[in-house]
């Protein structure tokens, strides 16, 4: 119930990955599915949208490892981001978690995970990372 | 990507007149003429492109500029290429249609691409080795191209240079634009 009247955007997102729902938009008139979630559709601008489940578990697509990183990540380097296909093409970048990066290999099997951080340079949304399945 | 296959950032400045053939005459002898012109645009997450190995918007602005210049690939003199890291001039070689996809490694390797090859690219250096004045470098290129086509590249000149092109991309793709030029 709640699913249907949260707002399409990214702070929604965030919400419900909190209470562990990896979510995406589909268009009611062309169904594009759309990830992250936008308050358009990407493809026939409509606004007639509503929210869908994903399966959180996806492939990596490509990955690069950061080694002079930005200074609240500092920290953490060296690490990885990739890009990770879900199902149906949809996609998403973010941080890969809990795995060196020699044993990191494009096709392998990752799943979507929040985060914690201490930052006050970032919104209070919460954050994602990509973990081994 | 290491620290050797990214241009680097530096300070610069570039400027052209740009005008109509009528008006170019009050100026020079020996104008360029800009035949061809396309730009285009995709978005900036790369996560939502078509591809990783392809720039789109290269291909679409080429696509368009190559139309209304009537030129094709194997025409062109030189070419002007954003190599802002080592991979994007693998990747525009593809793009611009100077080679088939996963070929412009082996373009490299057999010198065609060298000051006396088949296609001329970046005498000036390009990104990589001029520098990457970031708002300059368009205008830069296009310096260059005039300087190649009027003959005044001087040790770096391309002989007999007639048609040529430049590339310019913004946003690591999310931006296009090719130019194609040609002297009188």
């Amino acid at each position: 119930m709640m699913n249907e009247t949260m707002p399409f955007t990214v702070s929604s997102f965030y919400t419900f990955l909190k209470q562990k729902k990896f979510m995406a938009v589909k268009c009611n008139e062309c169904k594009t599915k759309i990830l992250p979630p936008k308050p358009m559709c990407t493809n026939c601008l409509s606004t007639n949208l509503k929210w869908i489940k994903v399966n959180d578990a996806g492939k990596l697509l490509s990955y690069t490892v950061i080694h002079v990183a930005p200074e609240q990540f500092q920290s953490m380097a060296p690490y990885c981001v990739g890009i990770v296909e879900f199902e149906d093409g949809l996609r998403l970048p973010g941080m890969i978690c809990d795995i060196s990066p020699e044993k990191i290999k494009i096709g392998m099997r990752l799943k979507i995970d929040t985060i914690s951080i201490d930052s006050s340079q970032w919104p209070p949304w919460g954050r994602y990372c990509f973990r081994p399945v | 990507m290491k620290l050797y296959d990214c241009s680097l950032i530096t300070d610069g400045a570039s400027c052209i007149i740009l005008t109509s053939p009528d008006i170019a005459k009050n100026f020079t002898d020996s104008p360029v003429h800009i035949i061809g012109s396309g730009i285009a645009s995709d978005t900036i997450g790369l996560y939502e492109r078509d591809s990783l190995t392809s720039i789109k918007a290269a291909k679409l602005a080429s696509k368009e500029a190559y139309k209304m210049s009537g030129v094709k690939p194997k025409d062109l003199d030189l070419a002007e290429i954003h190599d802002c890291f080592t991979i994007a001039e693998l990747l525009a070689y593809e793009d611009l249609g100077f080679c088939k996809p996963g070929k412009s490694g082996i373009m490299i390797q057999d010198g065609e691409t060298t000051l006396d090859g088949r296609l001329p690219v970046n005498p000036s250096g390009g990104l990589k080795s001029k520098g990457h004045p970031v708002g300059a470098t368009g205008t830069a290129q296009a310096y260059e191209m005039y300087l190649q086509l009027t003959g005044q590249a001087e040790n770096r000149q391309v002989i007999g240079a007639k048609i040529g092109l430049t590339h310019n991309v913004g946003g690591s793709g999310a931006t296009a634009s090719v130019h194609i030029y040609r002297r009188d």
